[in-house]
């Protein structure tokens, strides 16, 4: 390039990299200094070294809030994946072979629609409309079946043994959608004549799934799980507008997100929100880094 | 993206029959994958037809039998919802933010990426590094000092201040992906248009802008919905004196859920909960296809 790169470059990268910086970088920074101190917003908070975090580790609610991500990171991927992969298969090669193609069943764009729908709803609107149809007495949407079924009716969000469950179900539901599209999208990369082939050589439907479909969708199967990794690991808005006393009860739905969010502008500890934030922010690198490497194979080749 | 629009009417071609044995476990296989589909599309549809259904219910209705219709339209639960319980104002909110913050994250993101991708300099690097660690950060971590750094801006219960956290906050996804996207671009329309005298500022918006338009729309349509679905960010930073006339349509609908039991006006809420999804099922009825393919199409890349 020639004469004025300079001045183009610095006039096109000063608004972004300035808000950039302001609002992002300086903040994330700013994080690990106050983390160290014992900040309430009031006066100037003193310099306390680790103590925020021996404080975390002998935090029950912390722990709590631990165990849940553990149990989110290990469900909500397995559920949402396994559904997603057998509604994506049967889009798009459940139909059989039709005039030698392979082909999606009857009816699969609308279907695709209609799972993909709940993925441009908010979340914290679904989170109000799931405690309708989680509602503990017959007005429930689910519990009227269940009593119309001559059952007892379920108290979803107040059992605390259910309640995390009801909480990954609503994120299950909302989610399922995204991953159909996505791994279709994969799927219709993969090759028909590799199907074909398949086929021809006698091999049954279950076979061709996990013999010529799993392997090829490989990367996809990896971005999908990490992406619902990540988001095991917020679950704020849900846990925020579903749950009976926002993390309850007894604090059996709670999340670091919940507890950061108490801790700031509830409690006005700031130091302490802080240090939650950047052991929150280890486990989110820790996980990734780990997923990626556990992950890495040979990619096939098409 | 989607498959139905890649593959042609096939020509059939003679493919011997598959053996009987196949075609029993594929019928058997289709009809249980068929029911499943089908099961799973009514879980989809059913709350949200329910809560269409209860937004013309009263009290009685809502907290009698789940599955029963309303006896009447009453259309008052919506009067009231729009006015009273201001989802009209919270809507309008969302899209007066959104609107801005989105064509802010585009433009500049758009031209930071630009930039980064297409021109050698000192620091290039940095600072796309920069920009694409971000990605790894949960806002979470930087919630305390944000709210603290839109404070001492005077930015705080403002929506300059929320719309330019806004942008911060899609940057890095934005950066990265159209970076992305503007490497791929030829190189040699680029010289031409040099060569003819276009000045580099002139390259950008006629020339390489229009060349990168699916990137651009699929990354606009994620930042629309990323944008308007955002609940943490306004529930931090619309907050103090008169912060409720603020709200975006997700903190008014959480809020109304909350005080809905003191009013008793339960229809209000359902009311509330339609006229907050409805838009969003239209708009993505009418854009599937884009929105599907530009939501995924980051995430494949």
């Amino acid at each position: 390039m020639r004469h004025g790169k300079y001045p183009f470059v610095i006039g096109f990268l000063a608004a972004p990299v300035t808000i950039y910086v302001v609002f992002v970088i300086a903040p994330y920074a700013q994080a690990f200094y106050m983390a160290l101190t014992n900040w309430r917003g009031l006066s100037p908070g003193q310099f306390v070294g680790l103590e925020n975090f021996t404080r975390l580790f002998q935090d029950e609610v912390f722990w709590k809030a631990l165990r849940h991500h553990g149990i989110l990171l290990l469900a909500l991927p397995l559920i949402t994946i396994i559904i997603a992969l057998f509604l994506a298969f049967m889009l798009n090669v459940g139909g059989g072979s039709q005039k030698g193609m392979m082909a999606g069943v009857w009816g699969s764009k609308f279907y695709r629609v209609v799972f993909f729908l709940p993925q441009v709803l908010a979340i914290a609107i679904l989170g109000v409309l799931f405690q309708s149809v989680y509602r503990p007495d017959g007005s429930g949407m689910i519990n009227s079946l269940v009593s119309k079924a001559g059952l007892e009716p379920i108290g979803f969000l107040i059992d605390p043994k259910l309640a995390l469950w009801s909480i990954v179900a609503v994120l299950v539901w909302q989610g399922v959608g995204f991953y159909v599209v996505l791994f279709s999208a994969g799927m219709s990369n993969i090759p028909k004549d590799i199907y074909e082939a398949a086929m021809l050589d006698g091999a049954t439907r279950s076979s061709m799934f996990f013999r010529v479909t799993l392997p090829l969708l490989w990367d996809t199967l990896q971005v999908a799980w990490v992406y619902l990794g990540i988001a095991a690991f917020d679950c704020f808005a849900i846990v925020q507008t579903l749950t009976v006393d926002q993390g309850g009860p007894d604090g059996s739905t709670t999340v670091i997100g919940m507890e950061i969010y108490r801790n700031a502008f509830v409690y006005s500890k700031y130091g302490y929100a802080s240090a939650m934030g950047v052991a929150l922010f280890f486990l989110t690198i820790t996980f990734a880094a780990l997923s990626l490497r556990v992950s890495r194979r040979e990619s096939v080749e098409m | 993206m989607a498959i139905d629009t890649a593959t042609p009417a096939p020509v059939s071609s003679a493919t011997p029959s598959p053996e009987k044995k196949t075609r029993r476990e594929i019928n058997i296989l289709a009809g249980f994958g068929h029911l499943f589909l089908a099961v799973w599309a009514l879980l989809i549809i059913a709350p949200l037809v329910w809560t269409f259904l209860a937004s013309f219910k009263d009290n009685e209705e809502i907290f009698g039998d789940a599955w029963t219709l309303p006896a009447t339209l009453r259309f008052d639960n919506w009067a009231r919802a729009w006015t009273e319980a201001n989802v009209g104002q919270y809507f309008l909110n969302s899209v007066f933010v959104v609107s801005l913050s989105t064509a802010g994250t585009m433009l500049l993101g758009a031209m930071a990426a630009y930039v980064l991708a297409r021109y050698t300099f000192f620091g290039n690097r940095i600072i796309y590094y920069l920009f694409v660690s971000g990605l790894a950060f949960p806002v979470f971590l930087a919630l305390v000092p944000l709210f603290f750094v839109v404070r001492n801006l005077g930015l705080l219960n403002s929506y300059v201040g929320l719309i330019l956290v806004y942008i911060a906050y899609s940057l890095p996804f934005t950066v990265f992906f159209l970076a992305a996207f503007f490497k791929s671009l030829p190189n040699s329309v680029a010289e031409a248009a040099i060569m003819d005298g276009a000045s580099h500022t002139r390259l950008f918006f006629q020339v390489m802008m229009p060349m990168a338009r699916s990137g651009l729309i699929s990354i606009t349509i994620f930042n629309v919905i990323g944008q308007w679905n955002q609940y943490l960010l306004p529930l931090a930073l619309l907050q103090g004196e008169g912060a409720e006339e603020k709200w975006v349509l997700t903190q008014g609908i959480a809020n109304i859920s909350t005080t809905a039991g003191f009013h008793a006006d339960w229809g209000g809420l359902f009311a509330a909960l339609t006229m907050a999804i409805l838009p969003m099922i239209v708009i993505y009825a009418i854009f599937q296809r884009q929105i599907q393919s530009g939501l995924t199409s980051g995430a494949v890349k």
